[in-house]
């Protein structure tokens, strides 16, 4: 009696718990960092070809997604990832996550903007670059010149001027880290980060963070992404976009299928179409440089040097060091407290 | 098992040889209340427990973690940090709340209802208002920036203003029952033997309030030291345990870390806790029965100082609290300060849009409804059951657990629980279902002591009479204890659904993108420099607490008059 009644109210307990998340073979769960604003055009975009499968977004910023990817890992909930740093898509190509599948047409993407192995377990969207987010009202008001370069940040007069990502939650942060390491070599670029390091006012956790608090004034200098600084210009924001004269990191946003989807037809048909023209044209809306070559068109408000700029910029190296340049960086800088 | 237990059951045997029917039932359900706080509390305390002891393939390293963790010091300076912080706005806190506290009992000041409201209007606010609020008040484009001169508010101080905040009417509950206990006869004493002012405050009234300021005291440290909101918003470079959590999790996977710094919060948590409960076990034998009430008299000199005091910390509050409100109407801080809705377009922020806080209400709801049905049915099992003492005890003591667990703690250690592949509740992973449990987990101490002091004062006839009559325990329960302790349990009702409504720290490990709640998105609203729209997700939050709070007090008064009319003469 006893052990009926028990099992009985599991029975209840775990009736009341049970939710219903069996997906219907038209529908995919979509891993992805895209800006909120741009989901809904990218799912009605992909319907007009594809209209009996259904998105289910599942959107964060690029360390939270990554993290819930490698908490699933043993257990994936993801069908296809589409829209995330390539750098973490690597990480999880290393953990064995990714299904290797090369989307048809694969081979038009700039190789730079693709997977070398071959099928390719991920392929690019477009490129995610570093830019200086700086507002003139702001800099103006505390006499600051306009800065060039990234050796400019470090002279006395940005004194707490300057907010920059923590590379080790910010995607953007450690894009920066890693070009200025390959930039000014492993010695020059911890030299220069020491002298940057005197000038940062704060580090924040996300990558769009230090642009939108320059455009709101609670800073002058933000090192952030041109992305995120178009937009905030194109609300009015008393911004200008600098490019360093040095040269500048970037990542590219990545699409993958996750190994062991029950749903890899139509996570194929995703991968397939992520790549195509009509796609690329898609994300040129609000990225400047794109994986189709001969698509991109400037973007408002975008510096338009950017494209040049970017860096020869080694993804292997990177991924491969990423743990040791993060180590490294937590020591020299995180221990740092205000004493204020 | 002990003889003496072994004993009493003998006994218990010996007289009544053969249990009802009624007493399996209630067995059952206990041991239902027990199945369920070992699986949603402590199985996922020891998942934790054991990650923290392996490395990232789930071998066995023993302390090797923990190694690493005292040899990194940009991780071990954050108890330093913790430390510090809790104790200055423990300080602070305090002096602050036991004035006003003071003041609210003791003193003649009118307006002792208005100023009590305000005071506890911060329990309405997810912890994040006041760090937002700070960035408008003493940010760099704040309004009153020069009040903190060159300092930053981004830091030390900033944390400790808000905690401040956040914890000061946590202490004024605590304090005002404090004071509200004295005996006059005491202080008639003192008048007697014409003792001065300030003698009478340090020979009757501090050792009278002795109990409740230690109480107070250790509740306001554990609650800074485990907060999360705060430090996250407007801690700038300053690291804390909690966000060294979040840090080490969401900003580097690196989970096993996580579960390391999640030990070493939960030891000093654990402490506080524990002097806490010892302290008010000494506490219940302060009042006799012959205590007369203390009632305080005017004076004119002190009352007028006492109002001002009154009246500079409510308009602190209100001004905190006003700040964020105001930010969040504003178009485009501060380059356009005209007033539009934009920020409270939530669909095109990043975060979770307005669907989130559709969200809140449903776990807020189902956590009120489904948290109080279990926990004032879990009290009601060990207070009213017979026999089983052990049992009892053992549930007794799990219920108290929570208190001393954080939040982001008990969030991190249900993933670990929940999310392993060969966990069968594993289903639960993701989905409204896991939010509500680790909501109910996290708030169940309080809970349950409300509805135990509530049962604690129903007289046990009923049930024996009940039993004589052979009316089975459920009727008795749903008929006559469910309305005599209707009060009670709409308290229940309504703290589960304020806190579910505004907590962050358990349930950001925990949502999925079609559960986020309205709290988490204003996080993740701030932490992608979306200040104003997450000021404006917090108004939202703390306009629902609020109407919710009216609507509890309108349905309570109109429940009294039909439940608790037995109590008049």
């Amino acid at each position: 009696m006893k052990s009926r009644l028990l099992t009985s109210i599991l029975a209840g307990v775990a009736g009341t718990l049970a939710v219903a998340s069996v997906a219907s073979a038209a529908e995919l769960t979509v891993y992805t960092a895209v800006e909120a604003e741009d989901l809904k055009k990218y799912a009605a975009k992909f319907n007009e070809d594809y209209p009996d499968i259904k998105i289910n977004w599942v959107r964060d910023s690029t360390g939270i997604i990554t993290a819930k990817l490698l908490a699933e890992k043993n257990n994936p909930k993801a069908d296809i990832v589409w829209g995330l740093a390539a750098t973490s898509l690597m990480l999880l190509g290393e953990e064995g996550m990714l299904e290797a599948y090369s989307p048809k047409g694969v081979e038009k993407l700039d190789p730079k903007f693709r997977d070398s192995a071959n099928p390719t377990k991920w392929t690019g969207m477009d490129a995610w670059v570093a830019s200086v987010c700086y507002n003139t009202v702001e800099a103006k008001k505390a006499g600051l010149p306009v800065p060039t370069s990234w050796q400019d940040l470090t002279k006395p007069v940005y004194k707490n001027q300057v907010i920059m990502p923590n590379p080790n939650s910010s995607g953007t942060g450690f894009l920066d880290v890693s070009s200025w390491l390959q930039l000014f070599g492993e010695e020059g670029g911890w030299k220069y980060m020491d002298g940057l390091h005197e000038n940062i006012a704060r580090y924040t956790h996300s990558g769009s963070k230090p642009c939108k608090l320059a455009a709101a004034g609670e800073i002058p200098i933000g090192i952030s992404f041109a992305f995120r600084g178009a937009k905030s210009k194109a609300k009015g924001a008393p911004l200008e976009i600098i490019v360093p004269t040095e040269g500048v990191g970037w990542d590219m946003e990545a699409t993958a299928i996750i190994k062991g989807t029950k749903n890899l037809d139509a996570a194929k048909k995703l991968a397939d179409w992520s790549i195509t023209k009509k796609a690329n044209e898609m994300y040129n809306k609000g990225y400047a440089v794109v994986a189709y070559p001969g698509v991109a068109k400037p973007v408002k408000h975008f510096p338009p040097q950017i494209a040049t700029a970017m860096i020869k910029n080694d993804f292997a190296w990177a991924a491969k060091n990423r743990k040791a340049i993060l180590a490294e960086w937590q020591k020299r800088y995180d221990s740092k407290s205000d004493p204020k | 098992m002990t003889d003496q237990t072994l004993q009493t059951r003998a006994t218990a045997s010996a007289i009544k040889p053969k249990l009802s029917r009624d007493d399996w039932v209630m067995r059952a359900f206990i041991l239902g209340i027990g199945l369920w706080l070992v699986v949603t509390l402590l199985l996922p305390l020891y998942s934790m427990l054991s990650k923290s002891a392996q490395n990232k393939d789930g071998a066995f390293v023993g302390l090797a973690n923990y190694i690493e963790y005292f040899s990194t010091p940009a991780l071990f300076h954050s108890i330093n940090n913790s430390f510090f912080i809790a104790i200055v706005s423990t300080i602070i806190t305090i002096s602050l709340a036991s004035v006003f506290a003071f003041i609210l009992s003791r003193s003649m000041i009118p307006f002792k209802g208005v100023f009590k409201g305000i005071a506890l209007l911060p329990l309405l606010a997810p912890s994040l208002l006041p760090g937002i609020s700070f960035v408008y008040l003493f940010g760099r484009q704040g309004v009153l920036k020069d009040w903190i001169g060159d300092y930053s508010i981004y830091g030390p101080i900033g944390i400790v203003m808000g905690e401040v905040f956040y914890t000061f009417p946590h202490a004024l509950m605590i304090l005002i029952a404090a004071f509200s206990i004295a005996d006059a006869r005491l202080y008639e004493a003192t008048v007697v033997l014409r003792t001065s002012r300030i003698r009478t405050f340090f020979t009757v009234t501090l050792p009278g309030i002795k109990y409740g300021l230690i109480s107070a005291i250790f509740v306001v440290f554990t609650l800074v030291i485990t907060d999360f909101g705060i430090p996250k918003v407007i801690g700038g470079q300053y690291n804390v345990l909690a966000t060294d959590i979040y840090k080490q999790v969401i900003g580097q996977q690196n989970f096993e870390m996580g579960a390391v710094v999640s030990v070493v919060l939960l030891i000093p948590a654990i402490l506080a806790f524990a002097v806490d409960r010892f302290v008010q076990r000494k506490q219940v034998a302060m009042l006799t029965a012959r205590a007369v009430p203390y009632e305080p008299k005017p004076h004119a000199l002190l009352d007028k100082i006492f109002f001002v005091y009154c009246c500079v910390i409510g308009l602190a509050i209100i001004g905190i609290i006003g700040m964020a409100g105001y930010a969040s109407f504003v178009t485009f801080w501060p380059y356009n300060l005209e007033l539009s809705l934009n920020n409270y377009d939530f669909d095109v922020m990043d975060g979770g849009g307005w669907s989130s806080f559709y969200n809140s209400l449903k776990m807020a709801a189902y956590t009120a409804i489904f948290g109080t049905v279990i926990i004032f049915t879990g009290a009601y099992m060990v207070e009213k059951a017979k026999g089983f003492k052990f049992m009892r005890g053992i549930i007794q003591f799990l219920c108290m657990i929570p208190m001393a667990v954080p939040g982001m703690v008990l969030g991190l250690a249900y993933i670990f629980f929940f999310n392993h592949p060969d966990n069968p509740l594993g289903i639960i992973y993701g989905t409204m279902p896991i939010l509500v449990i680790v909501t109910i987990a996290h708030f169940y101490t309080v809970s349950h002591l409300t509805a135990m002091t509530a049962l604690k004062q129903m007289d046990p006839e009923f049930e024996t009479v009940s039993a004589s009559l052979k009316v089975p325990f459920f009727r008795t329960f749903l008929k006559v204890t469910v309305p005599v302790c209707m009060p009670a349990i709409l308290d229940i009702s309504i703290y589960l659904f304020v806190n579910a409504m505004t907590t962050v720290s358990a349930v950001i490990f925990l949502y999925s993108t079609d559960t986020s709640l309205a709290s988490i998105a204003a996080l993740n609203m701030d932490d992608a420099g979306d200040v104003a729209p997450a000021a404006a997700m917090c108004m939202v939050i703390v306009a629902t607490s609020a109407g919710v709070r009216v609507l509890h007090a309108l349905l309570t008064r109109g429940m009294a008059r039909k439940t608790q009319a037995w109590r008049k003469r």
